[in-house]
């Protein structure tokens, strides 16, 4: 039962074919394999998709690749957006709080125009997320940037043999005023979730219990299966929290049942950075330049970044497209830069720790040996307001060149770049940025 | 020692209090903006104003002037559109007044009426930079009311507004046909548009009859009209795709106000049109999103209306949700990253705005006899890694902390 989605889930993904078979090799660029220290001059090279080799300018180049010279260029691994609306990623509607049976997959265009912006700034590992209008918003899906028709054919699976975690929230925007299946208050939102992992521990319980023998299974529930791979610690939970006592509840839940949880937005993280990382959870922050917009939000601050950094607690970063700009994200860690945190752990941030959030680490994230061959080329420092993102390199197909003109028109926009019927089926609206953040 | 001297040290002595302090500040680079960047400068501040500026070889500071240094100076930066103050950072219904409903012609709502000075937005703003405001009523009504002109410092409307009826705000577009059942169609704006205006017009004619009996009672919809019509005040139309950019043009042709383009998402589309009709133009932020009428958006907009010699403003506009404010620097410094000059965008964020609004006497550039407002940062202004670390208001420092 649970294993049909991985098998899936892997045939789904070996449609598509990778890079060139011919290796290709970077010459003359800095190179932030970000798993070690820059490299000047380095050599990195890449071949069916993977990196083949990377090092100092005495790297070996094979004698059939092609050489490309990146004198004055910085390359470094493709960025990891932990947290992205786009593709219009529907999940529950209004007839529940707890979703847990719906999927991102059956929602997201794969084709949108939106992931042209995700290429021009710099992101090839995404992922996708419903909500944030629910307790249990739906599954997300971990996509890569990969020029698909399906959905199918931008689906990553991680180490846990998934391909998207649970989405989940607490705080005001699952909590609704008026009579009806959705909380009105924070203990009523913690106490449904709680009955319903309760339930969920329940069905694990008879699953195991019947073994091999599969006439004792339970009988399938989709609600239920999505939680009992949380409860496994195979599909992690992304949880949306902004004030420092919702932070604290998601934390409390999630030590209950035993989540692998990423805390999500964390705008009061400053405020509880100790307890977080204590918690051991890594959080996955929003780069916003000023507070308020809602309640939860007043106390957002630039600096969230360095005091979970300065608390020991890992940092990622996401752009929650439409609430920033997929073609900004680079920015969105060098705003906490500015802010105190460190150039190192805001570039890991934007890289390596994302990745791990997704249990891809061993596949994206660095610029290491054997790895998918997804990197950017920067004509500068990555934190310079100047610095444009000039390739995006998908497992060694190049997705975005600045130098092609109509890719460069989705970095600048312009007439009729972006349509609203070529992005999502459901084009977003203001009304909906109120449940997104 | 001249009498003069005497006398100007005895009045440092006596007044001690900190808005009439004397200050020197000596920065690496300062950019006037009314004239080419000045390496190793000094301006002087006394009482509220600028007082001196130059090369340091050419300013001496006198004794009992408060030294501060800094990497960089600019003049204090001015958002030439927002609703701050209007709308506050919470944004429930109570924090909410730049936007009427009952109807959606109300020139007669003041802005002075409901603006906010102490409002954790503005604050926010004056942290980052941001010395002087033109805020008031929103977008998403043909007519959502009055705008007014006021430096961010802490007070109350009285004491920080500089004035206090900018312009008449107003919207061609979808968002007023989302706000109201009527008007539900784009003629239908332009229809009630007319007929407000004509109104007007006969109001302003009535108003000027030699019999006093024959004149019209006081109407105060009808007042504000008419000064859009005479032309004390500008008309600021909110309009982003071309075919309300060109409505907002004929209505201006045909009643003959000064009209302002805000947002103006589709501009560069229409500079032979725009440069025709001397609107001038307060551009959309930077990063606001490319949704609804400003799908066509394109960040290279500032810089194609500015090499046109159109004369851009960057605001920081309005926004429904999170960031609930954005922040002028740090949009202009998106607009250098493409195609515009540091030295324009800086312009566009000070002098432009400040000619735009009629306070270029007061503000927008650093020179003699203008208000000491100004912004200290540790490198150059729009890169991400530089903060702004100390601003001041009327020669006050009102904002010490980087940020």
């Amino acid at each position: 039962m649970l294993k049909r989605f991985f098998i899936f889930c892997l045939t789904g993904q070996s449609l598509l074919a990778f890079g060139q078979d011919k290796p290709i090799a970077f010459t003359g660029a800095t190179i932030y394999p970000i798993s070690g220290k820059p490299i000047t001059n380095g050599v990195m090279i890449v071949q069916q998709g993977k990196i083949l080799a990377v090092g100092d300018q005495t790297t070996p180049i094979p004698a059939n690749a092609t050489v490309t010279n990146l004198q004055g260029k910085l390359i470094m691994p493709g960025l990891v957006d932990t947290h992205s609306h786009l593709g219009g990623p529907e999940g529950g509607d209004n007839s529940a709080a707890l979703n847990p049976e719906t999927r991102a997959m059956d929602a997201v265009n794969p084709t949108s125009d939106g992931f042209k912006k995700a290429l021009a700034g710099g992101i090839t590992t995404i992922n996708i997320m419903p909500g944030s209008g629910h307790l249990m918003s739906g599954q997300t899906i971990y996509v890569k940037m990969r020029a698909g028709k399906t959905i199918d054919d931008l689906l990553i699976t991680n180490e846990k043999g998934l391909y998207g975690g649970l989405k989940m929230a607490n705080g005001t925007n699952p909590m609704r005023t008026a009579a009806g299946p959705f909380p009105g208050t924070r203990a009523k939102s913690a106490s449904m979730v709680r009955e319903l992992f309760l339930k969920a521990r329940e069905y694990q319980k008879k699953i195991e219990k019947a073994g091999r023998d599969s006439s004792k299974m339970p009988e399938r529930d989709l609600r239920m299966e999505p939680l009992v791979e949380v409860l496994r610690g195979q599909r992690v939970v992304h949880f949306h929290t902004h004030k420092s006592n919702d932070i604290m509840t998601a934390i409390r839940l999630s030590k209950e049942f035993g989540f692998r949880t990423v805390l999500h937005h964390v705008s009061e993280g400053w405020m509880v950075a100790d307890e977080i990382a204590q918690s051991g959870f890594p959080s996955s922050i929003i780069s916003i330049d000023a507070p308020g917009g809602k309640m939860e939000a007043m106390n957002l601050s630039l600096g969230t970044g360095a005091a979970l950094e300065k608390a020991g607690a890992p940092v990622g970063f996401h752009t929650d497209d439409g609430i920033t700009d997929s073609r900004l994200f680079l920015r969105s860690a060098a705003m906490m830069v500015r802010a105190g945190m460190s150039r190192d752990k805001a570039l890991e941030g934007l890289t390596i720790t994302g990745a791990r959030m997704l249990d891809l680490s061993s596949r994206v994230g660095t610029l290491e040996v054997g790895k998918d061959a997804d990197f950017i080329v920067l004509s500068g420092d990555p934190f310079s307001v100047n610095t444009k993102v000039e390739q995006t390199w998908v497992e060694g197909i190049k997705r975005f060149d600045l130098g092609n003109p109509a890719d460069k028109a989705f970095l600048l926009g312009g007439y009729d770049v972006y349509s609203p019927i070529r992005s999502e089926f459901h084009h977003h609206t203001d009304d909906d940025h109120r449940h997104e953040q | 020692m001249t009498i003069k001297h005497i006398i100007s040290a005895s009045f440092t002595l006596l007044i001690s209090i900190p808005a009439l302090a004397q200050t020197a500040i000596r920065a690496e680079i300062l950019y006037p903006v009314s004239g080419s960047p000045i390496r190793d400068a000094v301006v002087l501040v006394q009482k509220g104003k600028i007082e001196k500026v130059g090369p340091a070889s050419g300013v001496n500071i006198p004794a009992g002037y408060k030294v501060i240094n800094t990497k960089v100076l600019t003049p204090g930066l001015i958002d030439a559109r927002t609703v701050v103050g209007m709308a506050g950072a919470l944004n429930i219904p109570v924090d909410q007044d730049q936007l009427e409903k009952s109807s959606p012609v109300q020139p007669d709502l003041r802005a002075i009426d409901a603006y906010n000075p102490e409002e954790t937005l503005v604050k926010t703003l004056r942290g980052f930079g941001v010395t002087s405001i033109h805020t008031g009523h929103g977008i998403g009504a043909l007519v959502s009311g009055q705008t007014m002109i006021a430096k961010t410092k802490p007070g109350t409307v009285e004491t920080v507004t500089i004035n206090p009826l900018a312009m008449l705000a107003m919207t061609i577009g979808p968002s007023v046909s989302g706000n109201f059942s009527s008007p539900g169609t784009k003629a239908k704006q332009m229809s009630m548009l007319r007929t407000e205006l004509l109104k007007a017009r006969d109001y302003l004619k009535k108003q000027q009859d030699k019999d006093s009996t024959k004149r019209p009672a006081t109407d105060l919809k009808m007042e504000a009209l008419a000064k859009l019509l005479k032309g004390d005040i500008k008309g600021l139309i909110t309009a982003n795709s071309s075919l309300d950019i060109m409505n907002a043009i004929r209505l201006q042709k045909e009643f003959g106000f000064k009209l302002v383009l805000d947002g103006a998402a589709e501009a560069y589309r229409l500079i032979p049109e725009i440069k025709q009709s001397g609107a001038e133009i307060i551009l959309h932020a930077t990063m606001a999103r490319n949704e609804g009428d400003r799908v066509n958006m394109n960040r290279e907009s500032a810089a194609l209306l500015t090499a046109a010699g159109i004369r851009v403003s960057i605001e920081s506009g309005y926004e429904a949700y999170v960031p609930k404010t954005r922040v002028v620097l740090l949009e202009a410094a998106q607009a250098t990253a493409y195609g515009l000059s540091v030295e324009d965008a800086l312009r566009a964020i000070t002098l432009n705005p400040a000619i735009l609004l009629g306070i270029e006497q007061r503000v927008g550039s650093i020179e003699p006899g203008k208000d000491a407002d100004l912004v200290m940062y540790d490198g150059e202004p729009f890169e991400y890694l530089t903060r702004v670390c100390g601003v001041m208001i009327d020669g006050e420092i009102v904002s010490d902390t980087c940020q």
